[in-house]
Order: structure tokens, then sequence, then C-alpha cells
């Protein structure tokens, strides 16, 4: 019997061995975790920064799905090379409707934080068919499929409503009218356009894509490249008021 | 699934429960097809019928055709030791693992020539990359990992693994959720996190194998003979573990439907940054660290025929790694929107691990004092002590890089990518390869290798890869951080950034070479496996029990 | 924010401290602990021993 006995302290010491474990991986990640949805340098808002449109969270959800982050950063750093190529140092408040975060971290090609309206829409196309048609030494693949794909529009209003519920602040009115906005948003000359920029301040509005007679992935990628890092306008912005 | 039989054949609990889940499971995948929002996703719900249909015919099938009596745990008072699913880990292991380098292959010389993207969605760079990087660390290194723990456990335990279902649908369902991942990255299912690419239905379906292999894992340390947990159990029981607890939180994310492949992470920005590189840096920790640290505990004693060089440096090793890595992973995010504190934080930590991980490198490497002779002798030991000396290496590399003053030139660049694979190619890859060239004949009962000149083959290639790899990213990367930041005596910047990615062609040409050779030395390892398990020396006479015991799995 | 920064580090340097020394003195008494010798001797020869 005093073997069973021995035998069982033993059973229980892999049962120790896991809450010791757990307790030593649980400590190391809370502390760096739960803090960051506390502090005010990673939880303020910043003048400018909204939800993006029906159209540019479509184009967001193509630059996951092409893994643009596996060469793209989407993260200045405050190193003086970096502001002075690709603009202003990142800010929390940029990323905070971000999901899933796309800082990355590989420059195969360029930053991407402040892209938007770098180059122009016809820019834009051009390279996405054929990067090396307007960027002689580029070694992006080609992504002529994008300006044939329809856009899937119908399904957007749900991912916004999933969105909300996780604290993006949709109103009903914005996921009630979504297939309507990306329709406005990719249409030159759009009569509900003032309508959309209402909802989403400084959203702009016209044919992204080149062809007007149909909204493709295109379409969708361009606005979302065009709108990245435009939320914020750095003149106005004091950066005594939010210190990291 | 472990009942006593009885007498009259009668099917298990376990039988019959996990015959109605999967026919269920099979079902449900059905209506998914049917209201898919995708073609896409129709497609991974057929192949999750089919699957769980042909599982639960399998189940059926084999009770039919089993004895009355489950297979015992014992026979003549020895282990009947449960080596199928471990056999299967191990040759799906080398499968990955060639499929895996040959993709990284395709991938280098897609970025020196581009034109090697074909225009073709599915085999662009953005969507082979997270292919390449799941297909070897999840499927190669995952695989042998199963593997050698399922070995290691009943041989450290002398316990039959439990279960007789649950260890089969560890090793099937882990390999059915890299094909659901792989197929989704090529067809543009993806979350779009690093290293955690599949979707929110592939995240369940892997917590359902992880908390079976958990359970598995934990129920034959249970049962041990022996009094003392052996430590490569240890790592082994903390790789299980801390993976499951990674994977829940860095997977929390809400589906747009359930006929949507789609999902958003509760996370977002900062935070999701945050937990992310929580998640990538443990991954590196307890799946690639952790993990391997388990296999060289093991194999490197008994293919020594040593017991490890200090018992106790290896408890204080373990402790000190677990207790340093999960504080590491903010270094992956310095000079970001992320607080200074807890960059500072990452970095000291970072630093510290240097120390364990060089205890652990010492504690492997001594293991042979007394018998350096074996390394001139036995290529597979050659093989493990290299691994341990890469493992050296990336480990104080690691720690150099993750000061922020070095890592503002490094981050971005593709000295990353050669820190990274200096540890993957070197360290991980070396050693799996090495328990392979073990596992192999003690699993199908040969007496040798078929070649060990082979093995030598294997060794001297993949080493002249590796070294053209590493080198060729170290001075592409170190070229590429300082022409970012060079100037003018004017103060303009000196270099557009086309400029630095056409400096870089040449280096990539070497890469690709270098990554040539290491799928070269791959494909002789997979000849060298093949051959032995047809053509090999079957095991004489004087050790025929332990076949006997081995077949009768 | 420097408050924030003064309180942490405070802890850091004190309780977190104290919480690294600690753990790192138990896994040293419990892998050096001379009682303990002989049980790793024997479990160090486990992988060696065949059945």
């Amino acid at each position: 019997m005093s073997v069973w006995a021995r035998h069982k302290i033993f059973e229980t010491n892999s049962i120790i061995l896991v809450i010791g474990v757990l307790i030593v991986i649980a400590i190391g990640g809370l502390v760096e975790i739960v803090p960051l949805f506390y502090l005010k340098s990673t939880i303020e808002k910043v003048e400018g920064v909204r939800p993006y449109t029906p159209l540019e969270l479509a184009g967001r959800n193509i630059y996951v799905r092409e893994g643009c982050y596996n060469c793209h950063s989407q993260m200045i750093r405050p190193l003086r090379d970096e502001v002075e190529r690709y603009g202003h140092y990142s800010l929390a408040a940029e990323s905070m409707y971000d999901r899933p975060f796309q800082w990355g971290s590989k420059r195969t090609g360029p930053d991407l934080a402040r892209v938007g309206n770098k180059y122009s829409d016809e820019w834009h196309r051009d390279h996405l068919i054929n990067p090396r048609a307007v960027v002689p030494g580029s070694i992006m693949p080609s992504y002529p499929w994008l300006a044939q794909n329809d856009l899937d529009a119908d399904h957007v209003a749900e991912d916004m409503k999933v969105q909300a519920a996780l604290g993006v602040p949709y109103t009903p009115e914005m996921i009630a009218k979504a297939g309507n906005d990306i329709r406005t948003q990719a249409t030159t000359d759009a009569p509900s356009g003032d309508d959309l920029v209402k909802r989403y301040p400084g959203a702009q509005v016209r044919n992204f894509g080149g062809n007007p007679q149909k909204i493709t992935e295109a379409d969708a990628l361009i606005a979302y490249l065009q709108m990245l890092g435009t939320q914020v306008d750095f003149k106005l912005y004091d950066n005594k008021a939010n210190v990291r | 699934m472990a009942l006593t039989a009885t007498t009259s054949k009668g099917m298990t609990f376990g039988e019959a429960g996990s015959a109605l889940a999967f026919a269920a499971l099979s079902f449900l995948s059905i209506i998914i097809a049917a209201k898919a929002y995708t073609p896409e996703y129709a497609f991974h719900a057929y192949l999750f019928a089919a699957a769980a249909g042909a599982a639960a015919f399998k189940i059926i099938d084999c009770y039919y055709d089993r004895p009355a009596e489950l297979p015992p745990l014992t026979i003549n008072g020895k282990p009947n030791y449960n080596m199928g699913p471990v056999k299967f880990g191990t040759l799906a292991s080398v499968f990955w693992g060639v499929a895996g380098f040959a993709i990284g292959l395709l991938i280098a010389l897609q970025l020196a020539f581009p034109a090697l993207n074909f225009d073709t969605s599915w085999l662009s760079f953005g969507r082979m990359r997270p292919l390449h990087t799941s297909a070897v660390i999840f499927a190669f290194g995952g695989n042998i990992l199963i593997a050698s723990s399922f070995y290691v456990v009943q041989r450290t335990c002398r316990a039959r693994l439990v279960g007789d279902i649950a260890p089969w649908f560890v090793v099937l369902g882990y390999n059915f959720f890299i094909v659901i991942a792989g197929t989704g990255y090529l067809l543009g299912i993806t979350q779009g996190k690093e290293y955690a690419e599949p979707e929110w239905y592939a995240d369940l379906w892997l917590t359902v194998v992880w908390v079976t292999y958990f359970l598995v894992f934990l129920g034959t340390i249970m049962r041990r003979k022996e009094p003392h947990i052996y430590v490569a159990n240890w790592f082994y029981l903390a790789f299980i573990l801390t993976i499951a607890v990674l994977h829940l939180g860095n997977n929390a994310t809400i589906p747009v439907s359930l006929f949507s492949p789609k999902s958003y992470i509760v996370w977002s920005g900062v935070q999701d940054a945050m937990v992310q590189w929580w998640y990538g840096h443990n991954a590196v920790g307890f799946f690639l660290t952790a993990g391997f640290l388990a296999i060289m505990y093991y194999f490197i004693p008994k293919r020594a025929e040593r017991p490890v060089y200090s018992y106790r440096l290896s408890i204080i090793h373990f402790w000190a790694l677990i207790f340093l890595y999960i504080w590491a992973g903010p270094h992956h995010l310095h000079y970001t929107a992320l607080p200074d504190w807890a960059q500072t934080l990452g970095m000291v930590f970072s630093i510290m691990l240097w120390m364990p991980s060089w205890g652990g490198m010492i504690n492997g490497l001594m293991t042979l004092s007394g018998a350096w002779d074996k390394l001139r002798t036995d290529p597979v030991l050659r093989l493990m002590v290299v691994s341990v000396a890469f493992y050296g290496m990336s480990t104080f590399e690691g720690p150099m890089m993750s000061v922020k003053e070095v890592n503002s030139l490094s981050h971005y660049t593709d000295w990353t990518i050669g820190h990274v694979h200096s540890g993957a190619l070197g360290w991980v890859a070396y050693v799996s390869f090495g328990a392979i060239y073990c596992l192999v004949p003690w699993l199908w009962n040969k007496e040798r290798l078929y070649s060990m000149k082979a093995v030598s083959w294997h060794f001297w290639i993949s080493t002249l890869g590796i070294v053209l790899y590493i080198s060729s990213m170290w001075v592409a990367g170190i070229l590429q951080g300082l022409m970012w930041r060079a100037y003018t005596s004017l103060g303009f910047l000196e270099y557009s950034f086309i400029e630095v990615v056409e400096a870089m062609q040449p280096f990539y040409v070497i890469r690709a070479l270098g990554g040539a050779l290491f799928v070269a030395g791959s494909l002789i390892m997979a000849w060298n496996v093949w051959k032995t398990i047809t053509a090999g020396e079957e095991v004489a006479e004087a050790n025929a029990t332990q076949s006997i015991l081995i077949a009768a799995e | 924010m420097p408050e924030t920064y003064k309180l942490l580090a405070e802890f850091a340097q004190t309780w977190g401290l104290a919480y690294f020394v600690a753990v790192f003195l138990m896994v040293l008494i419990y892998a050096l602990s001379p009682s303990r010798k002989s049980r790793f001797d024997a479990a160090a020869r486990m992988p060696l021993q065949e059945d």
C-alpha cells in the first residue's frame, strides 16, 4: 500500500507541474497586455480618426487577403530617416479601428502607413496591374485579378455589425446604408456623396478603379490605400497631449 | 476510450461517441457548404464533411475488425507501446518538410525574379509566404513534435499512450488542420496575423485537436511506472500547455457568420499588436524552442548513450526559460506606438534570456564530453550537436537584436529573416532531422539507417545551404538598414526606396541558392527514410521480443 | 503620464524584483538541494534504460 500511496503523490506532481507552468506564463503576459487597455496613450482618441467606410473596409479586407502585410509595414517609427521618408510617426490612435492590426514586420516594399494621396488613382491602377510598368526595379507581384473581380458588396453590412458589437462606433444607420455607401463612394459625382461624408468625415468619393461600369476589388483596395494616414491633420495635432 | 473491455464485444463509449460526433460534424458541414457565402469556404466545408464522414466510417470499420478485447496495456509485464501514430507523424514530418522547404525556395526565387509570381492569385508571394511559414513551422515542426512526444512519453514513462482513438485523432486531426490552413491561404482565407493566419473554423478545430493532445500526453504521464517525470516531458508539457493558451489568446475572434470564413479579432490596433507578438514570440519560445529542447534532452543522451551532462542544470534551464520567454514579445515592437515601458520590459527580459539559452546549449553539448569521438563516426549525432551549436548562435543573436539601438537598424530588414533562418534551419530543422534519423530505424525495427553516407551528404549539403542563406541575409539586412538611413552631405536621404530594393537582388539570388541546397538535402533524407523502411536490415533475433511488442500496436 | 511611469517603475523595482528573485531561488533550491541528487541521477538515466 505504501508504494501505491507514494505513487499517488507523484501522479499529482504532473498536475503541480501544469499549474506551475500556467502561473509562470500567465504573469508575464498579463503584466504586459492588461495595462494597454487602460493607459492613456494607448486608448486616447485623436481628432480625425474615424471608422472605415464600407468601401475602405472591403478594401482593407482585400489587403489582408492578399497578404500585403508580408512585405509592407504600416508603422512609422520616430526615427529621423523614417519621418523624412514616410511622414509623421504613427500614433496608436491611428490603428484603433484596425482588426487585425497591420503594422507588419518587414519592409520588402516601403511603409504604407501614409501612402494615402501620395500617388494618383491611375498610378495605383497601373501599379496593381503591373508594378514594373510604373516602378521599373519593383519586385512586387502583379495583381491583375483585382481590376477584374466584382466587389462583394452584399456582406459588408454583416462585417460592420460584428465590428459594432466589438466596440467600433458604427451606427445602425451606417450599417443599414452600407451597400449603398459602397456604390456611392466608388462613383464620381454621386448625389448621396455629401450624405456619406457626413457619416464618414474626410472620406474621398470618386471612381477609384477607373471603370465606371462596375465596382471592382481594385476600387475598394485603392480607396483604402488613398485613405491610409490621411485622417489626422498633423498641422493641428498636439503631440504634447498624447505623449507616449 | 480506455474503458475496460467486457468479454462480450461491445462498442466503447469513445468509439460510439466519436463516431456520432464525426457523423454530426459531417452533417453540419454539408449544411454550411450549401449556404456558404463564398465558394472557397464551401470547398472547405466539403473537405470537413468528407474527412468527418471518413473518420466516422473508419471508427465503425475498425470496431468490426478488432477483437473483443481492447489492446492490452502490457504484454508479459512489458508495456505495449502504441507506435502507429508516431510512425504516421514521423513520415508526415518528412513529407511536409520537403514541401515546406520547396515552397520556401519558390518564394525566395520570387523575390529575386518577380515573374515567378506568374500573375496568378494563389501563386503570388503574399499567399505563398504564409504557406511556407506554416508548412515548415506547424506541419514539419509540429508533426515531429507530436510524433517524438508520443514516442518519448511512452518510453520514459514505460506506459502505453492513453486511448486508442485519441492519439490517432491527434495526428490525423492535426494534419487535417494543416490542409485546411494551407489551402485556405492559397484561396485567400486568412486572418492576416503572422504565424496565426488560419481563420476561425480552422482555429476551433485545432483547439479540439490540441486539447485532446494535452489530455493524451498528460494521461500517459499519469499512467507511468517510473517515479520521476523525465525532463524532456517537462518541456513537452510546457510546450503543449503554453501553445494552447497563446492560441486561444491570439485567435479570440468573432466570425461574421457561421456561413462566412471571415472573422474579426476582439483586440484592435496597439492591443492587437501586443497580443500578436506575445503570441508570436512565445510561439518561438515554446513551439520552436521548448518543444525542440525536449527532443534534444531525449535524443542526444539516447544517441550518445550517456546521461545528460547535468540534470540539475536542465531543471534550472526549464524554469528560467519559461519564466523569461513569456516577457520577451514586445521586442518585436520597438519604437512603435506601444508604450516605452513595455518595449523596455521586452528588451530586458530578452537579454536575460541569453543565460538560460546558453545553459541549455552547454548542457546539450557537454553531454558528449568523453564521447566526442562519436561525432566522427555518427553523422546523426553530428547533425544534432551542430543543431545545438546553432541554437547557441541564434539565441545569442536574438538578445542582441532585441537591444533597441540594434533593432532600430535591423527591424524591417532581411537581417530578421537571416536570424529566423539560423534558428529555423540550423536549430529546429537539424534537431528534427536527427530525431527522424533516430526514430525511423527504431520504429520500423531496423538495425540501422539504410545509408549513413547519405546522412553525411545531407549534413554537408544543407550546412553549405545554411551558410549561404544566413550570410547573404546578414549582409543584405545590414546593407538595407544602412541604405535606408544614409544621408548625403547636403542632408537629404541618399537612396530612394527602390534603389535599396534593387541592391538586394544579388543577395536574394545567393539566398535562393542556399535554399536550393537545403531542399536537396531534405530530398536525400526522404530517400534514405524510404529505403530504410522498405529495404533496411531487420533487427536481429536477440532483440526480436521488442519488435513483436511494437508490431502488436 | 510621468506619474504612471513612476508608479510602474516603482512597482517593477520592488515587487517585480522580489517576485523574480523568489522564483529563481525556489528553482535553485529545488534543483540543487542534496536530498534530490540521487533522484535526479536516476532520472537522468531514464532514456538509457531499455525494456
